[in-house]
Order: structure tokens, then sequence, then C-alpha cells
């Protein structure tokens, strides 16, 4: 895995091999230009590059939370992984990780956010400000408390239920009949801010003048929208769809604290599921092995949306 | 990122183009039909608005509610008696000041360390200076939280469990690809002359960088400093893992614990302690705006 590469040391023991042969002054030079960057190399390679490495280990153990195999944990080889490949409770959170960031990020926070950043456009300033200050502060506080808030939206004598009966509508138990639902609805609340952000400024960057000559040629406002301003933002949706993808990915807070997973595994994705399986089973290297293949999906995204940028870099 | 950082939800990504807001200037020949576009976009925007702000009404409304319940509702009468039942060292005090210590702990040590290391990686052309970046850049995007467990089970035989440094040196870990993306960026924005000329009259590269590049990217270094001091603010799955000792557990964990502990849950209690927890991170994100002008993209997004 390319996460080989975190600690840095790969690449910097590169260096010697391949610069060309110098004096000693030049490469007393080299060192002291590397020398600022040894605290970031020494911190991400401990604590970040050292879970991850750690993280592969364990799950090729069966090290449980306390008692013996705590401090003894066995090496079980791919055991974790057969397990998890040909466990229910696997695939199910992986469907429902699957439905959670494809409905809430990829559909849910684009489409959207890219209404939002389209309309607030097209609407007076001061209605503009105002609604682009309530989206992004739903976006800005703390996680926890965005959960709080849509925990009591949805609940069962919460406020949505309380609108739907001041309309004569049915209420539902939206947590636990369908736990999915509220907390893809939740995620998207919370999240859509971020593609707003980026959609207003891939949009302030169309120059006005092609969309006017199209209408002039007589496209009216959807066709202009499909055919000029969508394949001209189109770089910032797919970079943007990455991103949400990634930060979905690892969702935690928000599903522990509405739902706990449940009820039963209802709502379980792979984050919630790992966490379970390690602190409330104590099955760490079970755990672990969940928290690998997830770590591996987000990495694929990862790969993806560094080619995606690579100009930016070179 | 952040871990999950609520390492965000989000995380502001760098990447991204950042462009201040720039609206195209307003049609000046107002027709017909652009007035009826806009009555639509704002009918439109305006149904957008209500649904957000509903679930943030019942935080503003349930925290003055003497009787608050989890639907929203006028409340009968305003009390601020909720603020003053949290507001005790137990409840409020403790927590959010170690959650100032974890923030401004780890935003400090990954604002050093991020311009340290941005700083050769602006200035010097290295042959491995494209790979380390695309390390950094691959290494920001990663579900931090997806690996809790391995860090659990890493700082278990550590012996770092419960240890306030500890976890401030995986939160910084964590903020530190991000930050030094942000970070090179800003560096890239001085110009190289000016420390050239520090150069001529002798000074180091560190002497340089401390004396012409720091003062002059401060704005970034703010932007920087509060982006991760917000995200570690509105973390919860780290603290939440690694520390245990009530003592020791941010407001962000503390919160969960008032409200998962209590069987009863007092709402209007809850929704002023979520009130008075947040206030900080809305009052940095303003000054952050006004800081770097266009820069919107701070904030937590990662869980």
């Amino acid at each position: 895995m390319a996460t080989l590469e975190l600690d840095g040391s790969t690449s910097q023991g590169r260096v010697p091999d391949t610069r060309p042969r110098g004096t000693a002054k030049e490469a007393a030079r080299t060192a002291g230009r590397l020398l600022p960057l040894t605290p970031a190399i020494a911190l991400m390679g401990v604590f970040l590059a050292g879970p991850i490495g750690y993280a592969l280990y364990g799950s090729l153990t069966n090290a449980a939370l306390s008692g013996y195999r705590a401090a003894n944990p066995e090496f079980v080889g791919i055991d974790n992984y057969t397990r998890l490949l040909t466990s229910g409770d696997f695939w199910h959170a992986a469907w429902l990780t699957l439905l959670f960031v494809g409905l809430s990020a990829v559909v849910g926070q684009n489409v959207l956010g890219m209404f939002l950043a389209v309309v607030q456009n097209h609407a007076p300033k001061p209605v503009a400000n105002v609604v682009g200050a309530l989206v992004v502060g739903a976006w800005v506080m703390p996680e926890i408390v965005a959960a709080f808030a849509l925990y009591a939206f949805f609940a069962s004598d919460g406020t949505l239920n309380a609108g739907l009966e001041a309309v004569g509508l049915a209420p539902a138990s939206w947590l636990i009949d369908t736990p999915m639902l509220a907390v893809i609805l939740a995620n998207v609340w919370r999240g859509t801010a971020f593609s707003m952000l980026v959609f207003n400024a891939a949009l302030a960057e169309v120059p006005p003048e092609i969309g006017e000559a199209a209408q002039i040629d007589g496209a009216t406002a959807l066709q202009r929208f499909f055919r000029i301003t969508l394949p001209m933002v189109r770089r910032a949706i797919s970079t943007n769809m990455m991103l949400t993808t990634l930060q979905t990915l690892g969702t935690f807070t928000l599903i522990f604290v509405m739902t706990s997973g449940g009820p039963g595994n209802r709502s379980t994705t792979l984050p919630v599921l790992a966490f379970q399986e390690a602190f409330k089973l104590a099955q760490i290297g079970y755990g672990t092995a969940i928290a690998v293949v997830t770590l591996a999906v987000g990495a694929l995204f990862a790969v993806l949306y560094v080619r995606v940028l690579k100009p930016e870099v070179d | 990122m952040s871990a999950t950082v609520p390492v965000a939800t989000a995380a502001p990504q760098p990447p991204v183009p950042v462009a201040a807001k720039r609206r195209r200037p307003p049609l000046q020949m107002a027709s017909p039909k652009k007035r009826g576009t806009a009555v639509a976009a704002s009918a439109s925007l305006v149904l957008v608005g209500v649904v957000f702000f509903v679930p943030l009404a019942w935080l503003l409304l349930a925290a003055v509610d003497p009787s608050a319940t989890v639907a929203i509702g006028i409340p009968d009468a305003l009390t601020l008696d909720n603020f003053t039942t949290v507001l005790t060292p137990d409840l409020t005090f403790r927590p959010l000041l170690n959650s100032v210590l974890l923030s401004g702990g780890t935003a400090l040590l990954t604002v050093a360390v991020a311009t340290l290391a941005a700083y050769p990686l602006s200035r010097y052309q290295m042959r491995w200076n494209k790979s380390f970046l695309y390390t950094v850049l691959f290494a920001s995007c990663l579900p931090i939280t997806a690996v809790m467990v391995p860090v659990y089970a890493l700082f278990v035989s550590l012996g770092l469990l419960d240890n306030v440094p500890g976890a401030i040196f995986f939160l910084a870990a964590t903020s530190l690809p991000m930050a030094i993306w942000m970070m090179k960026n800003f560096v890239d924005s001085v110009p190289i002359s000016l420390e050239e000329a520090a150069w001529v009259d002798g000074a180091s590269a560190m002497q340089a960088l401390a004396r012409v590049v720091v003062p002059l990217m401060r704005p970034g270094l703010a932007v920087v400093f509060i982006f991760v001091f917000t995200q570690t603010w509105g973390n919860f799955f780290v603290p939440f893992v690694l520390l245990l000792d009530p003592d020791k557990q941010p407001a962000a964990v503390s919160i969960y614990n008032f409200f998962g502990v209590n069987g009863a849950v007092a709402y209007g209690q809850l929704a002023a302690f979520s009130l008075i927890y947040t206030l900080p991170v809305l009052a940095l994100y303003l000054l952050v705006q006004r800081v770097s002008g266009g820069f919107a993209l701070a904030g937590g997004v990662k869980g």
C-alpha cells in the first residue's frame, strides 16, 4: 500500500542513492535543508504511519480488549479477513456504508450544494446570504452538537413528527423504522455547505458571456445549465465528489449519537461496526481488520483524488 | 480530517480553488423574466433555508425554555436557568478548559511543525519534493476515523492511553498533512526576493524564515491555527477513544456523557451546553473569514 511512504523515510532514503556525486559541502547543504522537515516526518511517521502499520499487523492477530489475548495476541494470519468476508454483518455494514456515502454525499450533498450555489446567484443578495449562512452554520458547528440537534429533529416525539401532525400527516418513528434514511438526511443537512462553497467558487469562474451568447441563440435556462455551466465546472464536481466521499466514509459521530448503529444493526456502517467489534465485543483484531478494509477503500479514492489533482502539484 | 477529524467532517481541502466570493455583477436591464426567476429562486432558497433553520432553532429555543422537549416549541417563559445549571466546574468549565488545552496544543504544535516543513518544500527544488507532497495530499484524504481501533491498540501498548500530550501528538499528526499543504501555499505566496535581501545581509535560511517569511504570512498562520483548532475542538471520536478519565475529557466527550448517562435527558440543559460549546467555534469561523477575506472552507468536517 502506498501508505508505507507516509513516514517519508522511503523517499528520504532515496536521496543519497540518486543524487549525483557531489562534494561533502553539498551533502551538508542538503541535510541542512532537510532538517526542518524532520519534526513533520517524525510526527507523521509515529502517529499516522505507525497506527496504519500497526493496523496491518494487528488485523492478522486475535488481539482482545482485555484478558489473556490482550497481552499475548496470537498471529492468526488472514483468519480475521476470511471471517470478515464470510460474515453477513460485514457485508451488511459494507452495503449500508455504500448507501450512506452514495446517497448522502455523492448524490445528496452534491446535488443540493449545486442547486443552492446556482439558485443563490439568481436570488436577491440578502436572501442568498441568509440562507447561505444557515447552511454553513449547520456545517461549522461541532459534529456532536449537529448530531444532537438532528436527533431531536427525527426523534419519535421530535420536531419532524410534531410538524407532520400539525399539517395532518401521520407521524413515523424515523430513527427506529427508517434509521438509514434519517442518518442520510442528517448527513445531507450537516455536510451540504462544503459542496455549496466549492460550487459557488467554481461558478464564479464561469465567464457569463458564454451563457449570454447561448441565451441569444435561444437556449433555455435548463439547457444553458446542463450544456454550458455543468461541463465548465466538471472538474470542481469530480474533485468535490471524491472529497465528500472521503469525508463521509469515516463518519462515526453522527451515526453513533443518532442511532448507535441500531436498531439492531440496521444503521451500522463500517466505522460503527469496527468500533462495536473492538470496544463492545472486545475483538480488537477483528475490529482492526474492518478498519483496514475501510482504510483501503479510502486509500483507493485518495489515490484517484491525487491523480486528478496531479497538475496542481507539478 | 479527522481524525476525523471533525476532522472532519470536513475537511476542507486546500487544493479546491478557494476563490473569494466573486459574484457576477447583476445585469443592469431588469426584465420581467429576470424578476420571475428571482422570485422562484428566492422561494426555493427560503424553503431550503427553513429546513436548515429548524434544527438550529430547536437548539436556540430549547436552551431558554424551562420545560424543553425534543420537539421545537415556543417557550412559555424565557429562562436562563438552563445556562446557570450547566455552568459548573464539573459540567462546563473543566471540559471547556480541557478542550482549550487539547485544541490549542494541537494547533500550536501543528502550526510550528507545518511551518518548518513548508519552508523547504516551497523554497528548494529537491527531487523528492513532489513525492512528499503527493504522500501528504494522499494522507490528508484518508478517513482517519477508520483507524481509531488500531490507534487505541497502539496507545495501549505504548502506555499512552489517558495521556493528554499523547492525544495531542496524534491529533497533530492527523492535522499535519492538510496543514503542510495549506502552509506551503502560504509560503509560496511570499515573494522570494525579500529573503534574498536578507540572505545578502547575512541571514541564514532559518533566520530569514523567522524574521522575514513568518511575519509576512501571519494571516496564513492564523488561518491554519484556527482551522486545526476548530477541527480538534469539534472532534469527538479521538478523545472519546483515547481519553478515559473524565478529568481529562474535552467538552465534546463530556457533552456525550451528559446526554447518554442521564437517563431522563434534560434537553434544555443539553441545548444550553451545546450553545456554550459551539460559540467559540462560530466566533473563530467568523474571525477566519475576516482574516483571510475569502477563505470560506475552514471548519470541522471530519468527525
